[in-house]
């Protein structure tokens, strides 16, 4: 059987279609809701690649794009979530082998004394490979404070597998804005490595109601409208409370609405058809402590009484 | 004397896109990978030192190749081999075990004969060389 020819021309929207990326794209805008500029830079970067592969296709030089990534944003604006995606989707276009997800934070990296942490970051980095590997909390890895902390050799690694592997694995670091900055500008090699940087906004209080239902609606639940208004408050005022996480303070306050439920229905002692057992009203969410002034999370236990 | 044991020990050397297309083949069957070397070949030794610890969660043959190459700096003058352990009841066996490295110079063997009692006489290989 005599060889193909190398194709003259690549229909791009084909290409699109054909290779599962226009699924993962759609199945992320209905899966996400909100964060529209991560939307729109994951669809460039996958442009970017169809073009890339395009051109494989044709024969035009190439090299390897970088397709390491930093996520940067508060907790629970979904950065995992995307990585995943994000996975998945540099898996179809054909830039991971693999296409798994391998979640780690400093713990996973760093050893407790000398010789530890080599071993350990391999382990890690041998897991990873074929897929992506996703650092939480990427900054923890460099503490210049402390003498005897070993995570500047876990940079060392990462940094030299990043460069070196880059047919093999994509490493993707998050984080908070500002730490991360400072991160970068402690140890330079990385900003060099990291082609895209992908700030995650955080949800309105639109969005994190359109979550809450999203949510629900996943669990097999519904909120009555005095619910609605009453999650819709609840929202706004958890916001102000400290230690707010997003998508994530409202799948814990859900969780507490579930129970509430749960209580409320065993305590009527009545006969309860899938309708009420499905429904949150109103009593569920307004009994949370973030409408009584406030969760006062570092100061709620009770001292002890002399 | 080229040793012949385990897989394709009759095949010339395999490459090393020959190697990993083996241990993608091994993953794909969701088999353990352990490397392991030894310089004395001898048939009856089944126990070869291992070479860091047997890797159950790889999803890709790159992490094996990182670690051969590893093993080969340490070893290159030795016998490594690789084994792909299955550990799925009615199986919990060694499936693959191929060498994927050999010495610059290989050692042959001497049949050894000795008598026991009554005459009865046992024959065993030894190494030379």
């Amino acid at each position: 059987m005599d060889g193909d020819a190398a194709p003259v021309t690549v229909d791009l929207r084909a290409e699109y279609e054909s290779s599962g990326v226009r699924e993962i794209l759609d199945e992320l805008d209905r899966e996400l809701i909100g964060l529209a500029p991560v939307k729109q830079r994951i669809r460039e970067t996958a442009a970017l690649l169809l073009v890339d592969r395009a051109r494989r296709q044709l024969g035009l030089a190439h090299e390897t794009p970088t397709l390491h990534m930093s996520f940067t944003g508060n907790p629970g604006t979904g950065k995992t979530t995307v990585a995943l995606k994000m996975a998945g989707l540099l898996h179809r276009l054909g830039y991971v082998r693999k296409g798994h997800l391998v979640s780690v934070t400093r713990d996973d990296l760093v050893g407790q004394y000398i010789g530890h942490t080599a071993p350990k970051t391999k382990e890690v980095l041998k897991k990873a490979m074929g897929g992506v590997l996703f650092i939480d909390e990427a900054y923890y890895l460099y503490k210049p404070d402390n003498e005897r902390d070993y995570g500047q050799e876990a940079i060392e690694i990462l940094l030299q597998v990043m460069e070196n592997n880059r047919d093999d694995l994509v490493v993707i670091m998050a984080g908070y804005a500002d730490r991360m900055d400072r991160f970068f500008s402690a140890n330079p090699g990385f900003r060099s490595r990291i082609a895209h940087h992908i700030e995650f906004p955080d949800y309105s209080d639109e969005e994190l109601g359109r979550i809450s239902g999203a949510m629900l609606g996943a669990q097999g639940y519904v909120l009555d409208p005095g619910g609605a208004a009453a999650m819709a408050e609840y929202v706004r005022l958890r916001r102000e409370q400290p230690h707010f996480a997003n998508a994530r303070s409202i799948r814990n306050a859900l969780d507490r609405a579930r129970l509430r439920q749960a209580n409320r229905l065993f305590s009527a002692a009545a006969v309860v058809d899938a309708k009420s057992l499905s429904t949150i009203t109103e009593a569920d969410i307004r009994a949370s402590r973030v409408f009584s002034g406030g969760l006062d999370i570092d100061g709620s236990r009770r001292k002890d009484v002399p | 004397m080229r040793i012949t044991q385990g897989c394709f020990s009759f095949l010339p050397d395999l490459t090393d896109a020959q190697i990993r297309d083996q241990i993608e083949y091994i993953l794909s069957r969701d088999w353990a990978v352990g490397i392991e070397f030894t310089d004395e070949p001898h048939p009856r030794n089944t126990y070869w030192e291992m070479w860091g610890n047997p890797m159950f969660d790889l999803k890709d043959a790159k992490g094996v190749m990182m670690e051969l190459d590893e093993c080969r700096k340490a070893h290159g003058d030795a016998y490594i081999r690789i084994n792909a352990f299955d550990s799925s009841r009615g199986w919990e066996t060694v499936m693959m075990s191929f060498i994927v490295n050999r010495p610059a110079h290989e050692p042959s063997f001497r049949t050894w004969r000795m008598e026991a009692d009554g005459r009865h006489v046992r024959y065993t290989h030894e190494m030379v060389g």
